[in-house]
């Protein structure tokens, strides 16, 4: 039988990331979908460089940066008294920022299709802006932000070039089923490999057939 | 009472040019404001539900100061009690029609809120979903939802102009019930003379950014007749030629009405206008219905 760790650290790792991204995507896309600045478009190209970059780009500046000798990883080791490159932290670290546009444009695209009547019809009710939010714009946008989580999640699993460089591959830590295939198929063991390959497939096939249903159904109301 | 003076420069269609509008509202009084598009009046409006900013002014509310450009006094859009309506109504998409008015009370009054499901016939809608009524309805929901707000001033932005003639006679009746009824002072955005006749006690033009008239309806469209003793605003639906003299047809809400025009009332007459029909000395039968 296979090893379940890989499994397991995978969908850990995505949903982490995925709850970390809800926290920071929803007030980062409000603001771009609300903002009227001048430098907004350099803000929103440097938020989606991590769609174009290679992967290994990415994963080459996190291990600067998240090293012993990188700002991020020294401020962090001397917090937390370990290293943040090669440890789930850091893998948790690389993947929001790997992951981030695809949480963020559709939820921006969510907050944009809203008539601004809407939050301009509650305010005037009295109610204010985070209220407005929550019972108002928040609801009336349920498939965007059902797409942004699962397109974070999903993207996540399906990580491997930036996970590699900065994870490593240790065993329980940082090595991930995508990366586990990798290994098993560098070391000819095509049975393992076959059986988390169609794990994975399986797995994301029914996470958007979810999505496309339940979309459906809002839609419909 | 509604105190109102501001100065705001607007961006238009020909460049920009400066909003400076003045006027004295008293209360339990209904002010059109009529004008082309682009003229300012949605902006006035919202600068009254504090949705857009003036950039000089005041806006006194009964006796309570809402903006005051010189005191620097700018109150929020929450702080003040407007009921808004729009003209794509604006209602919540994923509350129900209970729901929607429900949002509208500071505290909840089940008891009010059914009233005004009551009164403007929607109880056997209440739990339905926006997106599954009729834009009459849609915007029968928006009423309730501004009144229940309990505003001291009712600001309608065109409320009507995307429903068939015959809700809007309805709506407009409607309008003109609740603004009695909850003795609400109210302003109205609207580009049909004929609604301006029905509902208005003062209306005014407004061209550009500046008021060019303003009184009640009749001295601000027909300044020339004074006393007549009958008379309705109507649109031209048709023209033709009977011999030596022309008939025309005007449409009255919802009735037709065949008038007898001159040749030099064609000159001046032509399908489409607006006009007031009016007779200054008849004798019309009445029969109780």
């Amino acid at each position: 039988m296979i090893n379940p760790e890989p499994l397991i650290l995978t969908l850990k790792l995505a949903g982490l990331t995925t709850a970390i991204l809800y926290v920071v995507g929803l007030p980062v896309a409000w603001f771009l979908s609300q903002s009227r600045m001048r430098l907004k478009p350099v803000l929103e190209a440097v938020l989606a460089l991590p769609l174009v970059l290679p992967p290994s780009v990415l994963g080459f500046y996190f291990l600067l940066a998240f090293s012993r000798q990188g700002w991020l990883g020294g401020l962090w080791e001397k917090a937390f008294d370990h290293q943040l490159a090669f440890s789930f932290d850091g893998l948790v670290f690389g993947s929001v920022i790997f992951s981030f546009p695809f949480m963020v444009h559709p939820l921006q695209a969510g907050f944009n299709a809203i008539p601004r009547n809407l939050s301009e019809a509650s305010y005037s009710l009295g109610k204010s802006t985070l209220e407005t939010l929550i019972k108002v714009i928040l609801p009336a946008m349920k498939s965007s932000i059902l797409t942004g989580g699962v397109l974070a999640f999903a993207h996540t699993v399906g990580e491997f070039g930036v996970v590699l460089m900065i994870g490593g591959s240790i065993e329980g830590k940082t090595k991930v089923a995508s990366i586990a295939i990798y290994d098993l198929v560098e070391s000819l063991d095509y049975n393992s490999a076959h059986i988390y390959s169609a794990i994975l497939f399986a797995f994301s096939f029914m996470i958007l057939l979810t999505v496309y249903l339940v979309n459906k159904k809002l839609d419909i109301r | 009472m509604i105190q109102l003076s501001v100065q705001k420069t607007l961006a238009g269609a020909d460049g920009p040019f400066n909003l400076s509008v003045d006027f004295v509202l008293p209360s339990e009084n209904l002010l059109t404001l009529y004008g082309k598009s682009g003229s300012g009046k949605t902006t006035l409006l919202r600068m009254l539900a504090g949705l857009a900013k003036p950039d000089s002014g005041y806006i006194k509310v009964n006796g309570k100061t809402w903006f005051d450009s010189s005191a620097n006094i700018n109150l929020s859009p929450q702080k003040r009690k407007v009921g808004l309506v729009f003209q794509d109504y604006a209602l919540f998409p994923t509350m129900t029609v209970r729901e929607n008015l429900r949002f509208a009370q500071e505290s909840n009054n089940e008891q009010k809120v059914k009233e005004l499901l009551e009164l403007t016939g929607l109880a056997a809608l209440s739990n339905r979903f926006p997106s599954t009524l009729s834009g009459g309805q849609q915007q029968r929901v928006a009423l309730a939802r501004a009144i229940l707000r309990e505003p001291e001033i009712l600001l309608l932005d065109e409320p009507l102009s995307a429903l068939d003639q015959q809700t809007r006679n309805k709506l407009q009746n409607e309008i003109l019930k609740f603004h009695k009824r909850f003795k609400l002072t109210t302003i109205l955005v609207s580009h049909d003379k004929q609604e301006v006749f029905k509902l208005s006690d003062t209306v005014a033009l407004i061209d550009r950014g500046t008021i060019t008239r303003n009184g009640t309806p009749r001295e601000v469209f027909f300044d020339k007749i004074t006393s007549n003793k009958f008379s309705f605003a109507s649109t031209i639906l048709s023209i033709r030629k009977v011999d030596c003299i022309y008939l025309a047809v005007i449409g009255a809400g919802n009735e037709l009405v065949e008038v007898v025009l001159s040749e030099s009332d064609i000159e001046t007459l032509k399908v489409g206008d607006e006009v007031l029909v009016a007779s200054k000395a008849f004798n019309p039968i009445v029969i109780k219905l």
